[in-house]
């Protein structure tokens, strides 16, 4: 029965992609949203509520060794679940307030999820590719969901375009692999691993392929263009979920398959995790757009994240799953918050210009805001400080004290950008009188869950932190002695 | 989880809920703010349970009983150095969660009626939840950090409440001087949590007091001394006491809660925590007593020549808290425990008390204003008083029980407090180091006695007895008599029961020898002794019981000696023509207490006006010119770097490809070359 076992190691995600196809039908014969938003509710809880489970599980391989379950590829899941569950309950409110909810909204977004746990989960050069397409394809039409809106169909054409640029790339370095060790699986190929051409220039493309969907800089170009065409929850989406995902696959490549001593790609990552942040905090300090700005953010998010990768120990990775789960949680709060400003009438509530006075008029969503911005900002005892430390602490213990330096640099000027929002809100007069919209039940409640967890991981971080030290404790030893 | 760790967590996390359902739901709803019986509710509900639970522990739990260690989480894990949020159940932080739990209900009951008109009600009790969260945090943490951080949270809660009404800047004002005297002496704490740390490796309790020996005696002196400081500010001794008579500011309850019941404990409680560490170096116990001795007898000459009714209490609990602080350096931690008890009782009794006579006087004032009458004066002086106990039956009897408490008078409770503190001073006098010290300490002690039994008195005969002197100083209040009424059954509930406790509390702690005089062998009927004799280091009283006799008595005599001598000066209520011919017979001494020592002055001048000084002068003009010239550049720098770089970003998507493949050939030589 061994089909039963491999279906059971990717259950969360069957589960997901399932209700994908289901919605879809659903939609096309009844058009009921409210059947359709439930279903996708439902299958995304009880995935991560599976793939939580499964962190404390067993480690192992499953459908003849193209994936792997348990570990980090658990941890891996239930972050991408945890943003999608998180991003679907807040986009519902805000979808049909902008007038555009539509059921393929809720499909695209599962078969991107299962495309993502696809990806986190994958063991082979293959199933990378088919979990990086599933889910890219479906973020292109995302990005344009609202139909006849110009920047959104600017936003959808210019993803589509630089990520098929971009996928040509991957594929090569996948092939050029192939082609140098003969086979596709991450370990084999890591026993296969040498410093011929061939090689090096396989992960040379292979890693250009991701940096591209973790715009890393000067592969970042599309991000702020997409993030601020885009439906503002379905950024949050883009911006949490996706860019987790592949992060923890680029983590699993780095760590499995190619050996640091065959190719200096430390020396590689330091060098985009440097242009990242500088470039990524810079260009976010003169945004006025908050959309933009948080693109400008999530790039300057991706070069601390690299920082850790470069540490290349396990104590760095471990720091970069911790930061990715943390990021997760303020981002999807930030994003929403914005969203639920953005629908206000009257105002181009996308400007933070605009943002003046907001605080006090209402204020549970000024205090959430300030709870998101100032966990992004790294203070404690919010979640984004435990994270940040974390990677600033492995980047030092890995003897990378130049890029611990930048880090710390970065960052403080990152106070600027992250603190202007609140300034415009607490301390400047509202200019006309604007009323707001009560936002519903669903939305307030999932932003104070949000902010409770940046708070609480903030405060008792320890017990998440043993157990993502211990993915990389004996059975890592092991992985580096065996191979 | 087990029992103990349900148990323990909800008696923290209770209060901590009401803090977030009250605080949160009142900053977002207007119209949950005015549902006051509702918050009332939950705000003591919260209060209560916790109680109730500490109670059920307090009956499972022994004398002998090994302390109950609950962890909840590991809070900071840096290389050797962990620090859990963890809590530690054993006699001691059970009888202060009983405290801060029992009279904190109390007091919690009491704001509900006397806070009911004010605006900002949902805020109080936010707030006093906060502070009921931090304070059990204070009294329960396993580690000095977790301490640390209810001893700041407690120090936040102090200064939010000494400022609640924060549009009068007097109030404000207060609140910052509250918090920058405490400052001063968290510095110090913390100096000696860092030097605990190097010695010991870690900051749990348990292994702190098993690991002594690894401390050089040097070190030990250092530690015990910064403690102390770090003591001095939360507990308000010299030189860092004058905050808190300005902190009499907040609302009455708040005095009554956390300036003289609890926050100012704290100093005590942590001194008698580390009592093991502090046996071992006589000489800061001798500073500790000295300090004690001094922060008494000061406050209590100042207490003499104060008006307003919550200043004299404000001295009188500085006063009562340099008791505590004599009774730790002549190693009576038990006996500085029992009369942080009794303290709470009667001193919480008191404050309550005078917020009923304010809030009575304040309706005088409104009374007369709804008839038209442009009267302003101030409610809290007890020279427009006076003649109250006909108009305020409950208020004055109980205000009356907590005066004969904290005078002395047996068998009150500050009776047998105060009296073995006295006894164990004199002890300390036989203790092999600075014997002739702790005997004029012992002298002190005594002095002091007769003063707080004598002013407390001044103050309750002022208050309720003779006439209401309101109509004669001010003409056009007369019949103002009318509207004094006693407070509503929230307030004077609470006041009763207090007073039970006052009248009680003393049998905690009944004196051995007077019971072994007569069965000549060793009895045990100190019931406090028997209780936190495992925990604490005290000192053998080595008295014999003729000795003890003797100064028992002496103490009663005292006592006695200061009521009736306060009786002949201000029985019939005739406080300013006593207060006058009292300044005549002290003269310059009267006018030195009367401007407090000056010692606000001395601060003034010595301290803060330098400062300010010099950071107008010098350092503000560094500031603006430097300083901020320096960030100025540098901000400028970035955004321009910024304004420049937004330029790459054309919108263009072919130049976006062009990036892209520019990066291609950058990770690719990188690699290969």
């Amino acid at each position: 029965m061994d089909y039963l076992h491999d279906i059971n190691a990717f259950l969360p995600g069957v589960i997901v992609a399932l209700a994908g196809l289901v919605t879809i039908t659903i939609d096309a014969y009844k058009n009921d949203h409210g059947s359709i938003y439930g279903l996708t509710v439902f299958s995304l809880l009880a995935g991560l509520i599976l793939s939580v489970m499964d962190m404390f599980g067993p480690v192992g391989e499953a459908f003849t060794g193209m994936i792997t379950y348990g570990g980090v590829s658990a941890f891996g899941s239930s972050v991408v679940l945890f943003g999608a569950l998180f991003c679907v309950l807040i986009s519902r409110e805000y979808l049909s307030a902008i007038d555009h909810e539509y059921g393929e909204v809720y499909s695209l977004l599962l078969i991107a999820t299962a495309g993502m746990l696809g990806l986190v989960s994958a063991n082979n050069l293959i199933m990378i590719f088919i979990g990086i397409e599933t889910m890219s394809i479906c973020l292109y039409v995302l990005a344009g969901i609202i139909k006849g809106q110009k920047i959104g169909a600017e936003a959808s054409l210019k993803y589509f375009l630089l990520g098929a640029f971009s996928t040509g790339f991957l594929l090569y370095g996948m092939a050029l692999l192939y082609g140098a060790t003969g086979s596709l699986y991450l370990t084999e190929i890591a026993e296969g691993a040498s410093s011929d051409l061939l090689f090096i220039a396989g992960a040379a493309l292979l890693l250009v392929g991701f940096f591209f969907k973790v715009s890393a800089v000067p592969f970042h170009m599309w991000t702020p263009d997409v993030y601020q065409g885009t439906p503002t929850t379905i950024t949050a989406y883009m911006a949490t979920a996706s860019k987790s995902a592949a992060f923890v696959a680029l983590l699993i490549v780095l760590s499995k398959m190619i050996p640091a001593e065959t190719a200096n790609w430390a020396g590689v990552i330091e060098v985009i995790a440097i242009l990242t942040m500088v470039m990524g905090n810079l260009i976010a300090i003169v945004q006025d757009n908050i959309k933009r700005m948080l693109a400008y953010s999530s790039i300057a998010h991706a070069g601390y994240l690299l920082v850790g990768l470069a540490a290349g120990t396990p104590e760095g990775y471990s720091a970069v799953l911790f930061y990715l789960f943390a990021y997760t949680i303020m981002n999807i709060g930030a994003f929403g918050v914005v969203a639920y400003y953005e629908r206000q009438q009257g105002l181009d509530f996308t400007d933070i210009n605009n943002y003046v006075g907001l605080g006090f008029k209402k204020p549970l969503m000024g205090v959430l805001l300030s709870f998101f911005l100032f966990s992004l900002v790294g203070i404690p005892p919010f979640v984004g400080f435990v994270g940040k430390y974390l990677i600033f602490a492995a980047a030092i213990n890995a003897g990378y004290i130049a890029l611990a330096v930048i880090l710390a640099l970065a960052s403080a000027a990152s106070v600027y950008y992250y603190l202007r929002p609140m300034v415009y809100m607490y301390f400047k007069d509202p200019h006309k009188d604007v009323p707001l919209v009560r936002s519903g039940i669903v939305f307030r409640s999932t932003l104070v869950v949000l902010a409770a967890l940046t708070l609480y991981f903030g405060i008792a971080f320890g017990d998440l932190h043993n157990l993502l030290s211990s993915f990389y404790t004996a059975d890592w030893v092991t992985h580096l002695v065996g191979q | 989880m087990d029992s103990a760790t349900t148990l323990t967590s909800l008696i923290i996390a209770l209060p901590l809920l009401g803090f977030l359902v009250n605080g949160l739901l009142g900053l977002s709803s207007k119209s949950f703010r005015q549902r006051k019986a509702l918050i009332g509710t939950i705000a003591n509900l919260t209060v209560f349970i916790p109680f109730a639970i500490a109670v059920y522990f307090f009956i499972n739990m022994g004398q002998d009983s090994a302390p109950i260690f609950v962890e909840l989480f590991t809070w900071i894990e840096v290389g050797s150095f962990s620090v859990d949020i963890a809590y530690q159940l054993d006699q001691l932080s059970i009888l202060m969660t009983l405290v801060v739990t029992g009279v904190g209900f109390l007091i919690h009951m009491y704001s509900v009626g006397y806070m009911w008109e004010d605006e900002g009600y949902w805020k109080f009790f936010a707030y006093l939840n906060l502070f009921i969260f931090a304070m059990l945090n204070l009294v329960m943490a396993d580690n000095l950090l977790l301490l640390f951080l209810g001893w700041e949270g407690v120090g936040l809660c102090s200064y939010l409440l000494i400022g609640f009404w924060y549009t009068d800047m007097a109030n404000s004002a207060a609140g910052s001087k509250a918090f920058w005297y405490n400052r001063v002496g968290d510095f110090a704490f913390l100096v000696a949590m860092f030097l605990t740390f190097q010695h010991v490796g870690s900051l749990d309790f348990d292994i702190i007091l098993s690991s002594l020996e690894a401390i050089p005696a040097d070190d030990k002196f250092w530690i015990a001394f910064l403690m102390f400081i770090g003591a001095t500010g939360k507990s308000a001794q010299i030189p860092l006491f004058v905050w808190l008579p300005d902190a009499m500011a907040g609302p009455t309850s708040v005095s009554a809660l956390i300036h003289a019941a609890t926050m100012v404990t704290s100093g005590i409680y942590l001194i008698s925590r580390m009592s093991a560490m502090f046996v071992m170096s006589p000489e800061v116990m001798m500073i500790i007593a000295v300090i004690g001795a001094l922060t008494a007898i000061v406050a209590a000459t100042i207490a003499l020549t104060q008006n307003d009714i919550k200043r004299v209490l404000a001295y009188s609990t500085v006063s009562q808290l340099g008791y505590m602080f004599l009774a730790l350096g002549s190693g009576a931690f038990t006996a500085a425990m029992f009369h942080v008890v009794t303290h709470a009782f009667f001193k919480a009794l008191l404050f309550l008390g005078s917020g009923s006579v304010i809030h009575a006087m304040e309706h005088v004032e409104h009374g007369l204003h709804e008839e038209g009458k442009d009267v302003h004066f101030d409610p809290q002086d007890m020279r427009f008083m006076g003649g109250l106990k006909e108009y305020m039956p409950s208020t004055y009897k109980t205000f009356l029980i907590a005066t004969i408490a904290i005078a002395g008078i047996p068998p009150l409770a500050g009776f047998f407090s105060k009296d073995e503190i006295l006894a164990f001073t004199f002890n300390a006098g036989f203790a092999g180091f600075a014997e002739p010290l702790y005997m004029v300490l012992w002298g002190v002690g005594i002095v002091t006695a007769f003063l707080t039994a004598f002013y407390m008195f001044r103050l309750t005969f002022g208050t309720f007895n003779g006439e209401f002197k309101l109509p004669e100083k001010i003409s056009e209040a007369a019949g103002a008599e009318k509207h004094l009424h006693e407070s509503p059954k929230s307030m004077t509930i609470p006041l009763w029961t207090l007073g039970g406790l006052s009248v009680v509390g003393g049998f905690l702690g009944v004196p051995n020898f007077l019971l072994s005089t007569f069965t000549h062998q060793e009895e045990h009927i100190n019931l406090l002794h028997n209780w936190l004799y495992n925990v604490t280091a005290d000192y053998e009283l080595g008295l014999s019981h003729s000795v003890e006799w003797i100064l028992m008595t002496v103490s009663i005599f005292v006592a006695v000696g200061g009521v009736y001598t306060a009786y002949r000066m201000y029985g019939s209520g005739a406080t300013e023509e006593s207060d006058a011919k009292l300044a005549d017979r002290f003269g310059v001494f009267y006018e030195t207490w009367k401007e407090k020592y000056s010692l606000d002055e001395f601060y003034e001048g010595l301290v803060v006006h330098p400062i300010v000084r010099w950071s107008d002068k010098g350092l503000a003009k560094f500031d603006m010119k430097i300083v901020d010239g320096v960030v100025n550049t540098v901000g400028g720098v970035v955004r321009l770097f910024g304004s420049v770089f937004r330029y790459v970003q054309t919108g263009v998507t072919s130049s976006y490809a062009l990036a892209l493949v520019l990066g291609v050939i950058l990770v690719l030589s990188m690699l290969i070359l």
